[in-house]
């Protein structure tokens, strides 16, 4: 029973696939197979989208003490879909000077790649679309791909916020991708592989306890509070967010988009989250698996979806919490503090490889991480010394 | 040549001319990062899937952005009024042609050209890691250290002068003193970086 209610996506796929073989023809047989995978997520991850919106804005209204959206539905909770049609019926302006096409074309690309990712996240047990040998190394490819995208909605929108926009996000998009990339190869050394799946396999034991998560070791623990600073930084989410920074650059990049362009960049947004959120699942929190052996019951997907809210809920939760960091506070987390700080958690990953099981290699590790952090982090953070704010065109 | 490879080939070379003849830069720019993930469709499409997905990582990704950004830094990005080709078009059609000839006459002619094509191995991206960490382990430390000194040198030219004399030159000193955070990035002086 727990079985068929875990592969019960798997068998539905299947069965459709057997019913389908004996109307087509077997040469269209490998394109329906892969529509058939991609199709939930084409459907799942744009609805989940629509629910966080209003979760989002729910959240932010109850941390800053206020409602948030209450009137459309029960508590508020239609609201996406008054916003919805609001983006489809209003007007889609284009300013005249704009670039037409590379206007048109960045909101696709953006949306297009966002959407690509999800290819070879795995969501359950035999549940990936692709599985291939390079993974973790396609989802980065076109994770890259989307800063091209930012900076031709700056640039072709021929207004001097979007292009500041644009060059503060790509700027900011190409310094945490370091950390971000860097953190995840820790957890590539370990299991000797760039495939998500095997990853997901790899830690889907149990030892005593805990179950043999990459989080619950030093190294892991770095790396996953690491990837998930970094996330925030790729995903221009606050506090981070200087690239929309509505108080000084309006809204940065997606200035001139209105309608449903302008809900594109949402979607898109929103869907890299999710991506992001899935890979450091699959990386860190032991993707679809079970936290205990009792638990196993929930079928595997439900699991990915649970860990997926939480992430999705801490997200919220930062974005209502801290304020926005200054540029010069955004270079410097991430050149001074974030790349040290993941060269040193790839050695404390290595010496954990290779100084075997046991207690010793807890204490070497953790105290490399642990010194490390100490180091770094420490006097920086704590440092009251950042002195009289200065400007030098303003005044 | 299967249909496959020849879409990929016709979108490189469509997007190769379109960089060459747009006259807007960034236009021409974008349709360089275009013929890169082209190549990278093309390494994928021979079953490199390490080499095709670092193409797009390193030259959609980080390339083609520095190429933009060189554009942005350099000149205003606006078109050209007059036509972007040189007047002496024919010469060089004539140079390019004879060019291509001899070196297609030494590649046929070349001893490479006459072996058997090897059997098709699929490179991992293990076996890719292992060459890298026993056979070449010396040029990857190399290329290693050639990069760490090109980073070096590149901050080395792009941070400020602190010596007194430029201090007193130049008219924003003041400011200098002030407690401005060096990652600020500074407007380029009339002065230029370093003297």
């Amino acid at each position: 029973m727990t079985d068929s209610l875990d592969q019960i996506f798997v068998f539905v796929k299947h069965w459709l696939l057997d019913q389908l073989a004996n109307v087509l023809p077997p040469a269209i047989m490998p394109l329906v197979s892969s529509v058939m995978s991609l199709l939930p997520v084409l459907v799942v991850f744009p609805s989940l989208f629509a629910l966080t919106t209003v979760f989002e804005r729910k959240g932010l209204g109850r941390i800053q003490n206020r409602y948030g959206p209450n009137r459309v539905g029960p508590f508020g909770f239609l609201q996406f879909a008054a916003d919805g049609i609001k983006a489809i019926i209003k007007e889609d302006v284009v300013p005249r000077a704009a670039d037409k096409v590379v206007h048109f074309i960045a909101p696709v690309i953006l949306v297009i790649t966002a959407l690509t990712v999800y290819a070879v996240l795995p969501f359950g047990r035999n549940m990936v679309a692709a599985d291939f040998d390079a993974g973790l190394l396609f989802f980065f490819a076109v994770g890259a791909a989307s800063e091209l995208a930012v900076f031709m909605a700056g640039w072709s929108s021929r207004n001097k916020y979007a292009l500041l926009g644009a060059m503060r996000a790509v700027a900011q998009m190409v310094s945490y991708e370091i950390p971000l990339i860097l953190s995840s190869v820790a957890v590539v050394m370990i299991t000797g592989t760039l495939s998500l799946p095997k990853i997901v396999a790899a830690q889907s034991t149990h030892a005593g306890l805990l179950p043999d998560w990459f989080v619950f070791t030093p190294w892991g623990f770095a790396g996953f509070i690491l990837f998930l600073i970094a996330a925030n930084a790729e995903l221009n989410r606050s506090p981070f967010d200087l690239p929309e920074g509505e108080s000084e650059i309006i809204a940065g990049y997606f200035i001139e988009y209105s309608g449903f362009k302008f809900a594109l960049f949402f979607l898109a947004e929103y869907l890299s989250m999710f991506a992001l959120s899935g890979l450091g699942i699959t990386l860190f929190l032991g993707g679809w698996n079970a936290p205990f052996a009792a638990l196993e019951f929930i079928p595997s997907w439900a699991w990915f979806f649970i860990k997926l809210l939480t992430m999705i809920f801490m997200f919220i939760w930062t974005r209502g919490t801290l304020p926005r960091l200054r540029q010069d506070q955004l270079m410097n987390l991430a050149w001074k503090f974030m790349i040290p700080m993941v060269l040193v958690n790839l050695v404390a990953a290595a010496v954990w490889h290779f100084t075997g099981p046991g207690i010793t290699r807890w204490f070497t590790s953790g105290a490399l991480v642990l010194g490390a952090y100490m180091l770094l982090g420490k006097p920086q953070f704590e440092s009251k010394d950042i002195g009289k704010r200065t400007y030098r065109f303003a005044d | 040549m299967t249909l496959p490879f020849a879409i990929i080939a016709i979108l490189i070379i469509a997007a190769a001319t379109a960089a060459m003849t747009l006259r807007n830069l960034i236009h021409s720019a974008l349709a360089v990062a275009v013929s890169f993930g082209g190549l990278a469709l093309a390494y994928l499409y021979l079953d490199a899937q390490f080499v095709g997905l670092t193409q797009i990582l390193v030259y959609v990704g980080a390339v083609a952005i520095l190429i933009v950004f060189a554009v942005l830094l350099t000149r205003g990005g606006e078109a050209p009024e007059k036509s972007v080709f040189s007047a002496s078009w024919i010469w060089g059609l004539l140079i390019t042609m004879s060019v291509f000839a001899t070196l297609a006459w030494s590649v046929l002619h070349s001893f490479a050209s006459q072996r058997e094509p090897a059997e098709k191995v699929g490179a991992t991206v293990k076996q890719i890691g292992d060459a890298l960490m026993t056979k070449f382990v010396l040029p990857l430390e190399v290329i290693g250290l050639l990069l760490t000194a090109a980073l070096i040198g590149a901050v080395i030219i792009a941070m400020r002068d602190e010596s007194p004399k430029t201090k007193m030159e130049d008219g924003r000193s003041k400011m200098d003193k002030s407690s401005v955070p060096s990652s600020i990035l500074h407007p380029p002086s009339s002065t230029g970086g370093r003297q």
